[in-house]
C-alpha cells in the first residue's frame, strides 16, 4: 500500500530541565505538500525540528519514514535518510564558489581523491534549470545576494537527493522580491514531488504557499488544519492563544510633554543588508508607556541599539528632552536620564564578573558622592548605596553587596538592573523584555516598578514579544513588523487577535499620521 | 652572483616549506606558531641523524635518513599542539609560544648532555656535520645544487595540487574556514586539523633540517632557528595562506637574508661599508614593514585559531 506520509512524528515529547519544550506532538508530512509549522519564538518548533534533523533524542514518541519507525541519531543519520534542513544561519564557506560549497561532503573524486568537477557542474546546471534556481556555480558566496545563497542551501539538499526538505525561517533575510521568488521555487519542488516542512511564524506567507499548518502554542501541538479552509484570523488565534489574561494594575496615564522624540531613525542591519530599522518615528511621553510590539526580529532590537547608543544610526535623529543625542556617546545619553534595560541582561546589563556592589554603581561611580577627587572610589559610600537598593528592590542574593553578580538567579539579576536603572531617576526609561525568562513572582515585581516609575512622571519604552504584557502594561502600542511600525493601537480597544494581525504583517495602517 | 642565487633559493626554500606547513595549519583552522619550536626539532633530528652515520654511508641513504628523522621528530613535536589545541581547545597561540620556548631549551639541553657525555670538557650545544652534509650537495659548475632545493619545489607542487585540486583540500580548507558548514555536511573536524597539523609538522620539522645545512656545517642549537619560524609565517602570510604566493614571497625574503651571507661579493655594496649586522637585520625589517603594509588586507581562514566545539551551532 502507498504510504501517503513521507515522514510522521507522532507523541514527540522533548524536555529540558525546568520546562517541556515539545508536549506530545504530532506532526505528519504528506508527500509532496508544503506543511507549515506556526508558533510564538519558544512555542517549540525549533525544538521539534532539531529532533527530527537528530540533534536531540525525544523523551517519548516515535518518528516514521515512509511509514517504517526510524531512529536518527545525528544530522548525518537524518542527511542519509533523505532529510535536508536550510539552517536559519546559512552553512556555507564563504571564500568557496558556490558548486564547491554544493559538494562538499559527497564530493565526486577518482579513486585518488582527486575532485571531477565536471559532473558535478552538470548536475547542479540541470537542477538548477529544473527548479529555477538560477545558481551559478562558479560565483563567490561572499559575492552573491543573501538570496542566491539560501538557494545555494537549496541546492546542497538536491543535490544530495533530499526528498524531505526543511525550512527554518527562511523568509527572515529576504527582500521581498527575494521572498516572492522563494515561495516560487518551493511551489516548483512541491510540485516534483519533494516533500517541505516550512517553519515560520509569517501568517501571510504560510497562506500563501502552504497546504496544511501546524500551530505550537508553548510547546503543546494546538492543531493541524487545512490552509483552504481557514483564515489568517482562525490561524493567529491558534498561535496566540486567548488564555492568561494578565491584568497590571494601574491608574489611567496622564501623558505630559514630549521626552523622546524619534524622526526617520533608520538603523543598519548587522545579519543582512538590508536595514533592519527604516524611517521610523514616533514619541514618548511623560507619564506614559509605550509599548513596542512585534514578532522577535522585526528590527526591535536594532531601533533599542539606535536610541541608546549601542550602534551608530544610518540617518534619522533622536531627540531626548529636546536635545538632538543622534550621535551623542552613551554615556551622555545615561546622565541626560535615558535609563536602559537591555534586552540580553548578560551581555550588556551586567559584568558578571564583578561583585553585586559595583555593578549597582557601574553608571554612577563617576560621580562624586561615589568617587573622591584623586579617582579613588569611595567603597564605604558605594556599600552603603548598594545596601540601600538591595533593601528597597528586594534583590535576593548568596552573599549580598559583595556576591559576584554571575552566581545570582536570572530573576535577581534582572531585578539588580532594575533597581539600578530606575533608582538614577530617569526621565526616559527604556525597557526591552524585562521579564523574560522570569517567574511570575518576578514578573509581578517588575511590572509594578514600571508602573510606578511611569506614575513619577516619567516616560517608559517597552519592548515585548509577550502579548499578555503588551495588552496589560502598556498605554499606547506601536506595532512593528520588518523594521517599520505598521500600526498603533490603544491597548483598551484592540484585542490580542487583531495585534497579532499587525504583528504577523497580516494587516497594516496605510500611512500613520 | 651564482652565490647570492644560491643562497637565496636554499633560504628561499627553508621559508618556503615552513610557510606551506603553516599554511596547511592555519587552512585547518589551528594557528600554529610553534613552527619555531618544530623547525629546531626537526633540525635536531637531522642533525642526530648525521652525527650517528658512519662515514661512508652512501649519500642517498644520508638524505633519506636525515629527511626521515627530521620529518618524524617535526611531526611528533607537532602532536603537543594537536593535542592541545584540537583535543582540549586549548589556546593555539599560547601553546604554540610554549613549544618554541621548549623547543630550543629541549634542544639545547640534550645535546649539551650529549655532548658532555662523550668529552666532560664540551659543554658546548654545538653538532657538526661536515662529511655527511656533502650528500646533499651537487655542483653544477660553480653552483651548488642542493637537493632541499628540488624537495621544495616538489613540496610545492604537491601542495598546491592537494589544497585546490583534492577533496582532502577542499574539506581542510571548509575546516578552517566554517567548521559548523563542514560539520554539517558529515566531514570531521577533528580529524581534519589533526591532518592539517601534522602535515605542518612534518614540512616545519623538513625545513628545519635544511635551515641548519643551509650554508654552515655545524650548529649551535642554543640559538634556535634564529626567528625563521616566524619569518615563515612572515611569508605565510604575505603570501595570502596561497602556496603559489607563499612561494614567490619565500624567494623575495629569501633573497635578502643571502645578501647577509654574500654582499661583500657586490663591490658596490661592500662599498657603502655598512655593518654586517645591518644585512643580517634585513629580512626581519623588511618582513615587519611588509606586513605592517599589507596584513590589512590579508585574508586569514576566517575560523582560525577558533577551537572548535561539537555542542555549539
Amino acid at each position: 500500500m502507498e504510504q501517503p506520509y513521507a515522514i510522521e512524528m507522532l507523541h514527540i515529547t522533548k524536555r529540558f530541565p525546568g520546562i517541556i519544550a515539545n508536549d506530545d506532538i504530532t506532526l505528519q508530512l504528506k508527500k509532496g505538500e508544503i506543511h507549515a509549522l506556526l508558533g510564538e519564538n519558544g512555542a517549540g518548533k525549533s525544538t521539534l525540528m532539531s529532533v527530527l534533523f537528530g540533534m536531540y533524542q525525544p523523551e517519548e514518541g516515535i518518528i516514521k519514514k515512509d511509514g517504517q519507525q526510524v531512529d536518527i541519531k545525528d544530522p548525518n543519520h537524518a542527511n542519509a535518510l533523505g532529510i535536508g534542513m536550510v539552517h536559519q544561519h546559512f552553512k556555507l564557506v564563504e571564500c568557496f564558489s558556490v558548486l564547491d560549497n554544493i559538494i562538499l561532503g559527497v564530493e565526486p573524486t577518482t579513486r585518488g581523491g582527486v575532485l571531477q568537477k565536471a559532473q558535478a557542474r552538470e548536475k547542479v546546471v540541470a537542477l538548477s534549470d529544473k527548479y529555477g534556481l538560477k545558481v551559478d556555480p562558479d560565483a563567490l558566496i561572499e559575492d552573491i545576494t543573501v538570496g542566491m545563497q539560501q538557494r545555494t542551501e537549496i541546492m546542497k539538499m538536491l543535490y544530495r537527493e533530499n526528498e524531505i526538505l526543511i525550512f527554518d525561517e527562511p523568509t527572515a533575510v529576504l527582500t521581498p522580491q527575494e521572498i516572492d521568488e522563494l515561495m516560487e521555487i518551493m511551489r516548483n519542488l512541491a510540485a516534483e514531488g519533494k516533500s517541505i516542512l516550512f517553519i515560520s511564524h509569517k501568517l501571510n506567507e504560510i497562506m500563501s504557499v502552504a497546504d496544511r499548518c501546524t500551530v505550537l502554542r508553548k510547546g503543546k501541538c494546538i492543531g493541524t488544519v487545512n490552509i483552504a479552509d481557514t483564515s489568517r484570523e482562525e490561524l493567529s488565534r491558534m498561535m496566540v492563544g486567548r488564555d492568561v489574561e494578565f491584568v497590571v494594575q494601574k491608574e489611567e496615564a496622564k501623558p505630559g510633554d514630549v521626552i523622546l522624540d524619534v524622526s526617520d531613525l533608520t538603523v543598519a542591519s548587522k545579519a543582512h543588508s538590508n536595514n533592519a530599522v527604516k524611517d521610523v518615528s514616533f514619541q514618548v511621553r511623560a507619564g506614559e508607556i509605550v509599548c513596542i510590539a512585534g514578532i522577535d526580529g522585526n528590527g526591535q532590537t536594532e531601533l533599542i541599539y539606535g536610541l541608546t547608543g549601542l550602534e551608530p544610526a544610518k540617518s534619522g535623529t533622536v531627540r531626548l528632552k529636546g536635545t538632538d543625542i543622534t550621535h551623542a556617546p552613551i554615556r551622555q545619553r545615561s546622565t541626560m536620564g535615558m535609563s536602559h534595560i537591555p534586552e540580553d541582561r548578560h551581555k550588556h546589563g551586567l559584568v558578571l564578573d564583578y561583585s553585586l556592589e559595583d555593578n549597582l554603581v557601574l553608571q554612577r561611580y563617576f560621580e562624586p558622592q561615589f568617587v573622591s577627587k584623586a579617582g579613588f572610589l569611595k567603597r564605604g559610600a558605594i556599600r552603603e548605596y548598594a545596601l540601600r537598593l538591595i533593601e528597597e528592590y528586594d534583590v535576593r542574593s548568596g552573599q549580598g553587596p559583595i556576591t559576584t553578580a554571575r552566581s545570582m538567579s536570572g530573576g535577581n539579576q534582572q531585578k539588580a538592573i532594575i533597581a539600578r536603572e530606575i533608582d538614577k531617576e530617569p526621565d526616559l526609561l527604556v525597557a526591552v523584555q524585562p521579564t523574560r525568562g522570569l517567574d511570575v513572582g518576578a514578573i509581578e515585581f517588575i511590572h509594578k516598578q514600571i508602573v510606578a516609575t511611569r506614575d513619577a512622571g516619567k516616560g517608559v519604552l517597552l519592548v515585548s514579544l509577550e502579548l499578555d504584557e503588551v495588552m496589560s502594561l502598556s498605554d499606547r502600542i506601536l506595532v512593528m513588523y520588518e523594521g517599520e511600525i505598521v500600526g498603533e493601537l490603544d491597548p483598551k480597544k484592540t484585542t490580542v487577535e487583531e495585534l497579532g494581525l499587525y504583528m504577523a504583517g497580516a494587516r497594516r495602517e496605510e500611512k500613520r499620521a | 652572483m651564482i652565490l647570492l642565487l644560491q643562497y637565496t633559493l636554499i633560504f628561499a626554500s627553508v621559508l618556503m616549506l615552513v610557510a606551506l606547513g603553516g599554511c596547511f595549519s592555519e587552512h585547518s583552522g589551528v594557528i600554529n606558531i610553534g613552527l619555531e619550536g618544530v623547525m629546531v626539532m626537526g633540525a635536531l633530528g637531522g642533525a642526530l641523524v648525521m652525527k650517528a652515520l658512519p662515514s661512508g654511508t652512501s649519500a642517498i641513504v644520508i638524505i633519506l635518513l636525515v629527511v626521515l628523522a627530521a620529518i618524524v621528530l617535526g611531526a611528533i613535536y607537532s602532536l603537543l599542539l594537536a593535542v592541545a589545541a584540537i583535543h582540549f581547545q586549548a589556546d593555539q597561540t599560547l601553546v604554540g609560544t610554549a613549544m618554541n620556548l621548549l623547543g630550543t631549551a629541549a634542544a639545547t639541553v640534550f645535546v649539551k648532555a650529549m655532548n658532555t657525555a662523550e668529552d666532560v670538557n664540551n659543554v658546548s650545544s654545538t653538532i657538526q656535520y661536515v662529511e655527511p652534509k656533502k650528500a646533499f650537495l651537487v655542483y653544477i659548475g660553480s653552483f651548488e645544487f642542493n637537493w632541499f632545493m628540488l624537495l621544495a619545489l616538489i613540496a610545492l607542487l604537491i601542495s598546491y595540487f592537494v589544497l585546490y585540486k583534492t577533496r582532502f583540500g577542499l574539506r581542510l580548507q571548509a575546516c578552517g574556514e566554517h567548521p559548523q558548514a563542514a560539520a554539517s555536511v558529515g566531514i570531521s573536524v577533528y580529524k581534519m586539523r589533526y591532518a592539517g597539523v601534522l602535515i605542518s609538522g612534518v614540512l616545519g620539522g623538513l625545513g628545519g633540517i635544511v635551515y641548519i645545512t643551509a650554508g654552515v656545517s655545524e650548529w649551535k642549537f642554543e640559538n634556535g632557528v634564529a626567528g625563521f619560524g616566524f619569518l615563515a609565517l612572515a611569508v605565510m602570510i604575505f603570501g595570502q595562506w596561497k602556496p603559489h604566493r607563499i612561494a614567490l614571497s619565500a624567494l623575495l625574503f629569501g633573497l635578502f637574508r643571502a645578501l647577509a651571507n654574500v654582499y661583500t661579493g657586490f663591490s658596490f655594496l661592500a662599498a657603502l661599508n655598512l655593518p654586517s649586522n645591518l644585512y643580517n637585520m634585513l629580512p626581519y625589517i623588511i618582513c615587519l614593514i611588509v606586513l605592517a603594509f599589507t596584513s590589512k588586507n590579508s585574508r586569514a581562514p576566517k575560523a582560525e585559531g577558533i577551537p572548535y566545539d561539537k555542542s555549539q551551532r
